[in-house]
């Protein structure tokens, strides 16, 4: 019993984390069309700017997080108008094929720069856990949790609440009806990328420091996001937010119970079986189309 | 003359060994070749179909460890109580169950991916090799996991009393690839042109309208898929007993990576692209380590390659040596044309499954 407590707890603390890159996928994807395979480089990003400023430039912590999840944004906004801005109207297929193309591209870069060994980042946090009756969890963990769901809310309410949040629900319901009404669709389409860039860098930021970084990590990430995206329906931000949690209590509890190996493998699982049950997804929203 | 033109290709290729001394590049060939059967089944998804398999690498490591495993036999537990054995059998039906198994795979990937549309295809065929890896990596007592599959038997064919030909030297392995790569071209040549070809290709560019006058989609992806993962497999068998080693890295992504270059470079959707692109990309490595240029940068160069390729020359090298050697091609025409035709339409993916 205290097991599976413990297993649950560090589901829902992971959660957070897979929520903040399944909602930057979602909304690149739903407002953008773009099938975005290097998503999980700007995971590995944030990542590694964080190694950069605490473990080579010796920055604060607290202060390294803020300017990691910036250079994410920086370097999404970047990847848009360097390479997404002339392919609009261009088929998905193109986009998909120009992303990966990024993806190989971004993955080697840091491969160059900060060669294949792993490396750890320091934290301020104390090494023992916060023991709560008969489960524990760290303090570095139980920070990532907290900054995640701030961030998530934060999402919502710039989506929900702000000018250009209203534009970009625009945008994903009807784009030239939203054109139309003077929404300029380049500048949300930037601004979404960025957006999404930068929930991405981060998660990276976030859990570069509980686990370790090395060049190969966004591979996975990017898995665990599609994973959580289709599990959500393509484009549904509740949907991504519930999927990254559902996501992390299928593989905690499957490394558990099952096997630790196919840890990874839960994802594949899941969408295999919503694709089988519900093909669009959870929490599919229907678009206005026409 | 387009025959004999053919024929005198064909002829050049095969010579390759009689007059080729240096078994280094030999080799470089025979897995250049490989690559090819490989990129020319990625093709028949990509190109005719549209639908890109993102994890063909896992239908290609299938192949070679199916056809690995049948010949080396294996004793393996399903469960604790149950045990599984299988006596090392010839390796020509080890490559037939390797393309046989791979093609399964292909089915299964196939019905169930298909029915929606759009990037779920990808992303599961993706997923799907990443599975495929951990399996290859955790289950020891089968794969040998990351100590690899050693010592896997060469192909004979015949019996030793009466002719026996065994593919182990490079000349044979040689011969072998390119009989297969020849196959395989046939093979998609035929079915392109037959009437599920001519489904797969109208529904590509229109799947609404291709719906409409009859064509049964989902039947179509899914052939496709079968002979795809195939033919991928048998490239796969073809690795394992000339490498003669398998291990968990044959999953690599990069592998599905070097295809989808090769063929969207070479130009998807036409029979030469992947042969051409296939050519660039499996010679490519050999002259960049010749000029001191380490891996990381072989892939960020393909990466960018590949960008470049899709903004500058969106069909691919073949189609655009073709307009430029039928003299149609208008100053720039090429340069940033269309990716589609002004007739094609194209529909997002949950338009489509809506």
């Amino acid at each position: 019993m205290d097991q599976l407590l413990q297993h649950l707890l560090n589901a829902l603390i992971l959660g957070g984390t897979y929520a903040l890159l399944g909602i930057g996928l979602t909304l690149i994807f739903g407002i953008m069309r773009v099938v975005n395979f290097a998503h999980g480089e700007l995971y590995a990003f944030g990542a590694y700017m964080m190694y950069l400023w605490v473990m080579v430039l010796g920055a604060n912590f607290y202060l390294a997080l803020p300017l990691a999840v910036l250079l994410g944004i920086v370097l999404g906004a970047l990847v848009e108008l360097v390479l997404l801005r002339r392919l609009q109207g261009a088929d998905i297929d193109t986009t998909m094929l120009v992303m990966i193309g990024a993806w190989i591209a971004l993955q080697n870069m840091e491969q160059l720069t900060w060669s294949g060994v792993a490396k750890s980042i320091n934290t301020p946090f104390p090494s023992a856990p916060l023991v709560l009756g008969a489960v524990s969890v760290s303090w570095n963990r139980l920070f990532v949790f907290v900054v995640a769901l701030v961030l998530i809310a934060a999402t919502y309410a710039l989506i929900n609440r702000t000018r250009i949040g209203k534009a970009m629900r625009a945008t994903f319901q009807d784009r030239e009806t939203a054109a139309l009404m003077g929404v300029e669709i380049g500048r949300i389409h930037t601004f979404t990328f960025a957006l999404g860039s930068g929930l991405a860098a981060a998660a990276g930021a976030l859990l570069g420091p509980v686990f370790v970084v090395y060049p190969t990590m966004g591979d996975l990430a990017s898995l665990k996001a599609f994973a959580i995206v289709i599990l959500g329906g393509l484009g549904s931000i509740p949907g991504a937010t519930i999927g990254g949690f559902i996501l992390a209590f299928m593989e905690e509890l499957g490394a558990g119970y099952v096997s630790s190996g196919y840890r990874d493998a839960m994802g594949f699982l899941l969408i295999i079986a919503i694709l089988l049950i519900k093909p669009t997804g959870l929490f599919a929203q229907k678009e206005r189309i026409g | 003359m387009k025959r004999a033109l053919t024929i005198a290709w064909l002829l050049l290729l095969a010579s390759v060994p009689l007059w080729l001394d240096n078994l280094y590049v030999l080799h470089v060939l025979i897995m250049t070749g490989i690559f090819i059967v490989a990129a020319m089944s990625l093709n028949l998804l990509l190109g005719y179909t549209g639908q890109l398999s993102l994890g063909h690498v896992a239908f290609f490591g299938i192949g070679a460890y199916t056809s690995s495993l049948v010949s080396l036999g294996f004793s393996v537990h399903l469960l604790p109580s149950w045990e599984v054995t299988l006596d090392p059998k010839p390796v020509w039906l080890g490559m037939l169950c390797g393309t046989v198994l791979a093609g399964l795979c292909g089915w299964a990937i196939g019905r169930i991916s298909f029915k929606v549309r759009g990037a779920y295809f990808v992303i599961v065929t993706v997923s799907f090799a990443e599975v495929v890896r951990l399996v290859a990596l955790n289950w020891v007592e089968l794969t040998q996991g990351p100590m690899a599959l050693n010592n896997i038997p060469y192909l004979t064919l015949g019996t030793p009393d009466l002719l026996e030909v065994s593919f182990l030297r490079k000349p044979a392995n040689y011969w072998l690839v390119l009989a297969v790569a020849v196959v395989s071209y046939i093979l998609i040549r035929r079915l392109v042109a037959s009437r599920a070809g001519r489904a797969m290709i109208a529904l590509r560019e229109n799947e609404p309208l291709a719906a409409s006058i009859g064509v049964d989609v989902t039947r179509c992806l899914v052939l496709a898929t079968i002979v795809s993962a195939a033919m991928a497999g048998a490239a796969g068998t073809l690795y394992a007993h000339y490498v003669r080693i398998v291990d968990p890295d044959v999953f690599l992504f990069i592998y599905t990576v070097t295809m989808v270059i090769m063929v969207v470079t070479g130009g998807k959707g036409t029979l030469a692209g992947p042969v051409v692109g296939g050519f660039i990309f499996g010679l490519l490595p050999e002259t960049l380590r010749s000029l001191q240029i380490g891996p990381e940068v072989q892939w960020v160069i393909y990466g960018v390659l590949m960008v470049l390729v899709l903004y500058f020359l969106p069909q691919g090298i073949v189609p655009a040596l073709r307009d430029w050697w039928s003299g149609r091609m208008v100053n720039g025409q090429w340069r940033m044309a269309a990716p589609h035709s002004p007739l094609t339409i194209r529909h997002s993916p949950d338009e489509a499954a809506q």
